[in-house]
Order: C-alpha cells, then sequence, then structure tokens
C-alpha cells in the first residue's frame, strides 16, 4: 500500500513550506459547516506509516522514514510541539549535565549535539556554556566534573574566575568554579517546522487539530485508526501499514486504545522567558540537576528553568505562581540581575517518564528513551516511542525507525546522519525576521508586531504556506510560526494588528475572528497570569483598558 | 560653582498625576479660586478612547450592559457600598459632569450624551461600546448604529491599527447596511505608514478636508452616513466634522479605535486649554518624592537631575493612576504606593491577584485593589484614619472598584476629583468656599 499521489520528492519552497495536507482535506470535504446534519461517511486516508504526535521526535520520525523512502501521515490533536517539544530550553546539551547520573545520555548528547550543528545549522546557535558553582555548591561534585565529561568524551575547559567573569559579567560574584562546555541551542519550534516541512516534501502529509479516538483492532492487527478533526468533529479513518505512537505525555493514552497499558508519569516543568538576553553562554549550575539550574540564552531573549513537579493529569497545565518564584529565587543565585529582571512569559510543559518495573522492552535502547514495539503486547504494527529528550530526538527517531522498517521489511538505511536539514521557514528565530525585513527593502512591508519586528510579509508567507495545507489560518496558528505574540506586548497590540490585516486580506471574513482573538489571548495569559507584577502588570493593565474597558472582549462572548 | 537650587514654588493644591482625575480636579479647584499645579507625564493620553464613561456594566459578574447610568449608580449603594462613587452624592456627580462639560464647550471641543441613558456605538474591532458621554465627532455614529443607516466606512492604507473592513464584517449580522473603503489619504502619497495625529493634523487644514471630501464621496453611493477613524482634526476638530459633513451632505462621525488615539489627545489639548485660563501650573515631570514640610503641607519633588522642581503645596491631591499610571507599582510580593508608601488594599497574596480565566466575568482581584480613603477622600493610614490631613486621593487609585470591567473610568476619575477638590476646599485656603 502506498500513500497516493505523494511518492515523488517535491522541493520545499519558502511559498509552500508548509506541510501538504493528506487529500482530501477533511475541513474541504462535504458536510463541514452543515452542522445539523450527520457527518457523512469520510474515505478513509491510507499511507504506510502512521505517525501519532508531532513533537520533536514524530515530526523527526517522519523525516527519518520519508528519506528511506516510507511516507507517512502525521496527526497531532493541537499543533506541532503542542507538549513538551514547545515547552522546554532549547538547549542542545553538551551532555555534561548527565555526566554523573546517567553517562550514557550524556554521551547520547554531545554526539547528536554534533550531528545537528553538521547537519541542521540553521536551527542551532552554537553558544557554548559554563558550568558555574557559586559558595556552597558541593565541592565533591565540582572536583569530579571534569574527569567524568572526559569519561563520555565530552570537552570541557577549566577557567579562572576572572576570565569567567570576563566572558559571562552577569554571573554571581559568589562564583568559586567554572569550566567551558559546548553546549547550543536550539529553536524548537523551527526545528519541528524543518522536520515536517522535510518530511512532505518527500510524500508525507501533516494533520494538525486531529485526535487519534480509537483503533480497529484485528487478529492483532491495527486495521484502521480512527481520527476526529477537532475543528468540524469530523471523524475518519486512517489505514496504515505500521502505527507509531509518538504522542509524548499523551502516549499511555494512545496505547490504551489499543488496549495496552504504559504507566507514563507525568513531570510537570516551568521555564521564564525574561526580557533582554542576560548571558551570552549557557549558564548551568555546576551542581546535581536541580530546579531552576539552567540560563539558556535564546536570540534576543533568555529562559530560565526548570522545576519539576509530578501532576496526576494532562488538563490545566499552567505555570503557577510558587513555581515561578522559585525559578526566580534559583536563577538569580546564578546571576544575580534575574532577581529584578523583566520576565515576559513563563510557560510550562509535560515530560513523559515512563515508569520504572513497568512491562519494559528490552529493546530499549537506552535510560534516556522508551521504545515498545507492542508485538510483546499481542499487537503487531504498533510502536510506541516515549521519553527522552530534545537534544537526542534525532537518535530517538532512527531508533524507532529501525523497528518500524523491520516490521514493513524495509532495508533502507536512516539518512538523518548524513543529509542536511533542508531551511525552509525563519520566522520564528529571534531577531531573524527583521533581517529578513530590511534584506527586502520594501518600505510598504509595515511591521505589524513592533515588539519582535514582525512584517506583513512575513505573516502573508505564513498564511499562505498555511493556506496551500488548506488549513484557514489562526492567530495561533501565525503565532507559533513566528514571533507574533512574544514580546514586550505579549499580544496586547500585535494580535489586533494581525487581526486587522487578516480581515483587509480577505483572510479572515466572519465574525468568527473575534473568537480567534479571544483564543489567542487566553492562550497568551496561561503564561503571562503567574509573572504579573512590575513592567508586565502595566503591561497586563494597558491589555485590559484596551481590550476590556474599550473594545468589551470580555463581553462579547460566542 | 554655585550650587544650583532647584526652583521651589508654593501652591494652595498640588495635583499628583495629569491623567483625567487630576486634571479634573486641576480645573475644579481652580475654578474655585486655590491656586494649583499640576505635576505629571502625560504621554499616556494616546491611550484614552475619549469616551467619557459613566456607568456602562453592571453588575459586572452578569455583564448586564446598563440602560440608565444614573439609576445604576443609584444601584451602588446598595450593591457595591465601598465603591468610591458612594461617596459622592447623585447632585455633586451631575454637577461636576455639567461643568466639565461647559469647560470643554468653552475649549472647542465640546461633548455630547443622551438624557438619562447610555449610548451605543461601534468600535474599531467591529465590537459595541456602551458609554455616557461622546465628543461631538462620534455622536452621529450612535444614532447610525441605533437605526442600521446605510453606512459607509472608510480606512486608508497605511493605517495598521485600523481596519474598516474588519468592523464591517464583525458587526454586519446585526447591521447589514455597512460597507468599507480603503483609500489614499490625500496628500500622503509617498508615505507608507500612516500616524494618527499626522492625519488628523492634516484635516485641520481645510485644502486637506476638500480633497478627502472629493476621495470619500466618490464611493458614498447609497449610503447615509460616513465613519472615518478618529482622525477628525487635531486641534479643530469641531470645524473638520462640520466642513466634512456639509462636503459630504451626509452625517460623518468617528469610530473609536485602540491607541494611538487622537480623541485621547484632544482631552489632554482641552484640559490644558482650560487649565491655561485659569493659572494651573503644568508640569509633565514625574513627582519622585515627597515630604512633609515642617512648615504645614507638603514638598513635592518632580523631575529629574537636569530639571529638578520643587512644589510646597498646602494640600496634594493623588491621581497618580494604578500601575500603568505609576500610583501603584508591585513586586512579586505586595502592591504599594509608589509616593507615600500608604497602605493599599489588596489580596491577601499574589495568587489572588488575576483569575485563571483572562476574561472571567468577576473581573481580576488586583483591580479592586487601592487606596482606602474617607469620607473626605483621605488616604487611610495604617489606623484606619485619614494619614494625612491634607492629603487627598482621586480616581483609579481608589480601592473598590473595577472601572475596566464596569465601564465607569471617567466618571470615577470626575466624581472623585470633585469629592476630593471639595474637601481640599475645607482646609485650604484661598478658596471661595
Amino acid at each position: 500500500m502506498t500513500h497516493r499521489d505523494k511518492g515523488l520528492p517535491r522541493p520545499a519552497t519558502r511559498e509552500s513550506n508548509e506541510p501538504e495536507p493528506a487529500e482530501p482535506n477533511p475541513k474541504n470535504s462535504p458536510g463541514r459547516g452543515a452542522e445539523n446534519r450527520q457527518p457523512e461517511a469520510m474515505t478513509p486516508l491510507s499511507t504506510r506509516v502512521l505517525v501519532i504526535g508531532g513533537g520533536a521526535t514524530g515530526t523527526g520520525l517522519a523525516r527519518d522514514l520519508a528519506l528511506r523512502g516510507v511516507p507517512s501521515i502525521l496527526v497531532d490533536q493541537g499543533d506541532l510541539n503542542a507538549g513538551a517539544s514547545g515547552a522546554n530550553h532549547g538547549l542542545l546539551h553538551s551532555g555534561a549535565r548527565y555526566v554523573a547520573g546517567d553517562p550514557e545520555s550524556a554521551r547520547h548528547c554531545y554526539e547528536e549535539g554534533q550531528i545537528l550543528r553538521r547537519l541542521g545549522p540553521h536551527c542551532v546557535e552554537d553558544t557554548n556554556g559554563l558550568f558555574v558553582a557559586v559558595e556552597g555548591d558541593d565541592e565533591r561534585y565540582i572536583a569530579d566534573f571534569p574527569d567524568l565529561c572526559a569519561r563520555c568524551g565530552i570537552p570541557t575547559g577549566a577557567l579562572d574566575l576572572a576570565e569567567a567573569r570576563a566572558l559571562e559579567p552577569a554571573v554571581s560574584p559568589k562564583m568559586i568554579a567554572a569550566y567551558e562546555v559546548p553546549d547550543a541551542t536550539v529553536d524548537p519550534f523551527k526545528l519541528s517546522l524543518e522536520n515536517m516541512a522535510h518530511a512532505c516534501s518527500l510524500g508525507s502529509a501533516l494533520l494538525t487539530q486531529t485526535r487519534v479516538v480509537g483503533f480497529d483492532l484485528r487478529d492483532g492487527r491495527i486495521t484502521g485508526t480512527r481520527v476526529v478533526d477537532m475543528r468540524s468533529g469530523q471523524e475518519r479513518s486512517i489505514v496504515a501499514d505500521e502505527v507509531v505512537n509518538a504522542a509524548g505525555a499523551w502516549s499511555g493514552q494512545v496505547a490504551a486504545l489499543a488496549g495496552i497499558t504504559l504507566e507514563i508519569l507525568y513531570s510537570k516543568g516551568t521555564l521564564l522567558i525574561t526580557q533582554r538576553r542576560v548571558t551570552q553562554r549557557v549558564v548551568n549550575r555546576l551542581r546535581k540537576p536541580s530546579n531552576a539550574d539552567i540560563i539558556v540564552p535564546g536570540g534576543t531573549v533568555s529562559v530560565l528553568g526548570t522545576t519539576s513537579l509530578r501532576v496526576d493529569s494532562l488538563d490545566d497545565i499552567a505555570p503557577t505562581i510558587p513555581e515561578v518564584d522559585t525559578i526566580v529565587s534559583e536563577a538569580s543565585i546564578l546571576v544575580p540581575a534575574l532577581a529584578t529582571a523583566r520576565i515576559l512569559r513563563a510557560y510550562a510543559g509535560v515530560r513523559p517518564l515512563v515508569q520504572q518495573g513497568s512491562a519494559s522492552d528490552d529493546r530499549a535502547v537506552s535510560r534516556d528513551l522508551s521504545l515498545f514495539d507492542h508485538r510483546t503486547h499481542g499487537v503487531h504494527n504498533f510502536v510506541t516511542v516515549t521519553g527522552g529528550k530534545l537534544t537526542t530526538f534525532r537518535q530517538m527517531a532512527e531508533k524507532a525507525a529501525d523497528v518500524v522498517c523491520d516490521h514493513l521489511g524495509v532495508t533502507e538505511p536512516c539518512r538523518t546522519t548524513v543529509e542536511p536539514l533542508p531551511e525552509s521557514s525563519v520566522w520564528t528565530v529571534p531577531g531573524r525576521s527583521p533581517r529578513v525585513w530590511a534584506d527586502a527593502a520594501d518600505p510598504g512591508d509595515l511591521f505589524l508586531c513592533e515588539c519582535e519586528m514582525v512584517p506583513q510579509s512575513a505573516v502573508d508567507r505564513i498564511v499562505e504556506g498555511l493556506r496551500h495545507a488548506s488549513r484557514v489560518p489562526t492567530l495561533r496558528d501565525i503565532g507559533l510560526r513566528s514571533r507574533v505574540g512574544k514580546g514586550a506586548c505579549q499580544g496586547s497590540f500585535c494580535s489586533l494588528r494581525v487581526l486587522a490585516h487578516l480581515y483587509q486580506q480577505r483572510t479572515v471574513d466572519a465574525p468568527e475572528g473575534l473568537d480567534d482573538l479571544r483564543a489567542f489571548l487566553l492562550e497568551r495569559w496561561k503564561g503571562e497570569r503567574a509573572i504579573l507584577w512590575d513592567t508586565q502588570l502595566r503591561q497586563a493593565e494597558l491589555q485590559e483598558a484596551m481590550h476590556c474597558a474599550l473594545l468589551g472582549l470580555e463581553l462579547e462572548r460566542p | 560653582m554655585t550650587q544650583l537650587h532647584a526652583p521651589s514654588f508654593p501652591v494652595d493644591l498640588a495635583v499628583v498625576g495629569a491623567g483625567m482625575a487630576g486634571q479634573c480636579a486641576a480645573l475644579f479647584a481652580s475654578q474655585q479660586g486655590l491656586s494649583v499645579a499640576v505635576l505629571g507625564p502625560v504621554g499616556a493620553w494616546a491611550y484614552a478612547s475619549g469616551l467619557f464613561d459613566l456607568l456602562g456594566v453592571h453588575p459586572v459578574d452578569q455583564g448586564t450592559r446598563v440602560e440608565n447610568p444614573w439609576e445604576a449608580v443609584r444601584a451602588l449603594a446598595s450593591d457595591l457600598p465601598h465603591h468610591p462613587y458612594t461617596l459622592v452624592s447623585e447632585q455633586d456627580l451631575r454637577t461636576a459632569f455639567d461643568v466639565l462639560l461647559d469647560a470643554f464647550d468653552q475649549a472647542g471641543y465640546s461633548y455630547v450624551h443622551a438624557p438619562e441613558a447610555n449610548s451605543d456605538v461601534i468600535t474599531s474591532l467591529g465590537t459595541r461600546k456602551r458609554t455616557y458621554c461622546l465628543p461631538t465627532t462620534m455622536w452621529a455614529g450612535v444614532a447610525a448604529l441605533r437605526d442600521r443607516v446605510p453606512c459607509l466606512l472608510v480606512d486608508f492604507e497605511g493605517t495598521k491599527d485600523y481596519c474598516a473592513r474588519q468592523i464591517v464584517v464583525n458587526a454586519s449580522p446585526a447591521w447589514p447596511d455597512l460597507r468599507s473603503v480603503r483609500v489614499r489619504f490625500p496628500g500622503a502619497e509617498g508615505l507608507s505608514e500612516l500616524s494618527p495625529e499626522h492625519l488628523a493634523r492634516r484635516l485641520d487644514v481645510p485644502a486637506c478636508r476638500e480633497r478627502l471630501a472629493e476621495v470619500v464621496a466618490a464611493h458614498v453611493g447609497e449610503s447615509r452616513a460616513v465613519g472615518l477613524p478618529p482622525i477628525l482634526g487635531f486641534e479643530k476638530p469641531l470645524e473638520a466634522l462640520a466642513d466634512l459633513e456639509r462636503r459630504l451632505g451626509l452625517s460623518v462621525f468617528e469610530v473609536p479605535s485602540t491607541p494611538v488615539s487622537v480623541p485621547g489627545l484632544r482631552v489632554r489639548l482641552a484640559f490644558e486649554s482650560c487649565l491655561r485660563k485659569h493659572g494651573v501650573t503644568a508640569l509633565a515631570d514625574r513627582v519622585t518624592r515627597a515630604q512633609v514640610d515642617p512648615e504645614g503641607g507638603f514638598l513635592l519633588h518632580a523631575g529629574d537631575a537636569e530639571s529638578r522642581v520643587v512644589v510646597r503645596a498646602r494640600c496634594v491631591l493623588l491621581a497618580s493612576g494604578r500601575f500603568l499610571g505609576g500610583g501603584l507599582v508591585a513586586d512579586r510580593h505586595r502592591v504599594r504606593e509608589a509616593l507615600f508608601d500608604l497602605p493599599v488594599h489588596q489580596p491577601g497574596s499574589r495568587v489572588d491577584w488575576h483569575r485563571k480565566d483572562l476574561f472571567d466575568p468577576r473581573g481580576h482581584e488586583v483591580n479592586q485593589a487601592g487606596l482606602q480613603v474617607d469620607e473626605g477622600f483621605r488616604p487611610r493610614g495604617p489606623a484606619g484614619s485619614a494619614a494625612f490631613s491634607t492629603l487627598h486621593a482621586a480616581g483609579s487609585i481608589l480601592a473598590h472598584q473595577d472601572w475596566m470591567r464596569m465601564k465607569c473610568g471617567s466618571g470615577l476619575a470626575i466624581a472623585t476629583a470633585w469629592g476630593a477638590v471639595r474637601s481640599c476646599l475645607g482646609h485650604a485656603s484661598g478658596g471661595k468656599a
């Protein structure tokens, strides 16, 4: 069975970098909008592999498979990176963080970091990193650190304190030791967008807002996967030779639909974004991994994190005020200026942890990822890959693809260690869009977002890409693919400007644009509520004066 | 080297804050014969819509839009007994509004309201805004919306905060005869981005209005009214309105819009004109420090090292606003009053400041935080009695109100400025009273 009409590679261009939909697109199919009618039966889609989950692992897997000539459909109940892949530091670990507790992960991190720097340099900022200890930190840990790194093959350089201060003047005067390590940063949104765009250019397809609601099982195989379009409510079936569960924190729920129990623990992590970049390098606290011990630059901002909190449910995951306060207190031990720095936003994600001692698969290659071939559970075309880290996403995808290809009888080797990742989208990178704008030198191209300098042309191209994939663009879609809403105003002004522009371009042509605006602002609010003091509180007050006092958005309910 | 001393001058009343409450207080006090200084930056006027709300929504948690604001204000006495409106009699509130509107008439920027009723207008987003008093330049929009008059909404290439088509799409289910057109603003050829203030100043010039009328007339068709972004003149809005209406032969109105808001800037201009007439000193410097004057009253230090001013005031009226205005400041732990560190009524912890839902119909608790005052609008000190005998407060810095959800910002400023000034008159010499 092959995915129809999608076999030929198609070059990704900037105008059409958005992944292609699986045809026929459910949004355009008969019955949409006919709310009073029963949804009509829709033609099943067919593909070789169905990938569930559009995070770093799922998109990496789609690309890996596509490079081996295996097309797939990737579905996500939200959008790309809606889970932990979009809620992390964006740190490309050198591995030094894990040398004491998990040397195997440490080695993998280092190797994978080198691969991504080589093949996807446009997703990476090669910042380097420091490990810094301050007065009171464990001296034994400090003393052992360089040897432990050496044993994992991670190069480190001991710095004298004056050198370290010259490199990173913001670091605490109470610093007692510093080492340089090859940390870097990665834009996780760009990474997943590029992986998916590459996969789609090779014949794969993406369906966002598409939730898996059931599997049809027959004779130990998944013969069909039932999915629902979250916007239209339409249900349809996807027929695939092989199904991969890469649903991250949701992978236990997905496995359960096939009658398989995976004990997934939820570890919630919260992070903060500062308005300004406080260090040039990644700065790690030189101690055992703990709360808020990493400060990661990302373009024009810094990310502080993280906390770790077991939670029982995936509903209502938002940063809390105690978590924010913990991060500010801890991070300001490392960089004192953070005690009073302007925090723009907080965000939270859930790391899936596979419970130790459960039905663990002996083919799991490393403790840092869990790979389950569900043949051991009596389902012969179903694989779950979960856990792991952003840094090692490629390796996880490779291991999962190996199992999938083994099942399919495909013998093509993995090519993601040699094939460069093409660049197709630039708008998520802080500071990039103004450069593109300046290069184009079009004075008529107005900035819709002034904080992050996102011009009309960027929004137009993103919209074009989404439309190319037969999607109705929303403010959230545009926000995920650009810096809109991510600056100091947190969407107060740019949401209105972008919406006005979408109305003007007839991209939005109904009062539902107001619902979209509310949904965008509610999403932003999740990350604002816990950091509202000082300047951001003033910002929030201005936003409410505009959006409620004048525009009455709280009154005009759908 | 001689040490330069900051100039110091005495006034009966120093008003801290140049927003709506501060300007109203300066107007009311100077009309009563007090010598007055208004201190504080005026930049935030660009955020003001120019609409004067009295009470638009009550009860807030039910989102009920108020038809008759006076009735609703009366209801607050029992519904929200701590609301600052309850400290002012209805007669005083009516008088205060009249005094303000008379002054604005004389300043050439007149306001209009329906008798005993709120009015609805369409906003730049296409939502409906209920308010009490509107600048004359917006008034025709009330009847246009009420009677669903066939109407043409015009916008301009290069005004990215205002999209007429958006208004039409969002409002047309209830107002079918709306149309939009985007035109090039005459005389702005070659400019890609147009600022509202720039456009408004152009429309102060008759020749520019003539050319705009020609451009718009070509698109009018069956429409019986024309709506424009709020740029209908900067210093001469009434002249601009009358001229355009005459040239087009139709009623013309402005649609209230998000910042930069020219109608807000016009309010600032109107106040400047009124206050100048009464000899009020206005300093756009932020007050950085306040001291109790050993000889009675207060010493207020304003400005920076380059231009420092000390005002010696018998009475001080704190109209410094909330967080945006700088009257209240918050760190991670608590809300403080910025100048005197007065006790601030506030929720117990930051966890309770904001609701989980941005649009929670109850509003955010931190928006009820602020100064608690006695019946003379004197902020209460730690012991519960007036912190200082001649320190007063008015406007949004007061506790127990959520002006953004109740749509009562201007009314609150006007009412409490009136009440606070009256209280000042009781102990400031030089007053007529």
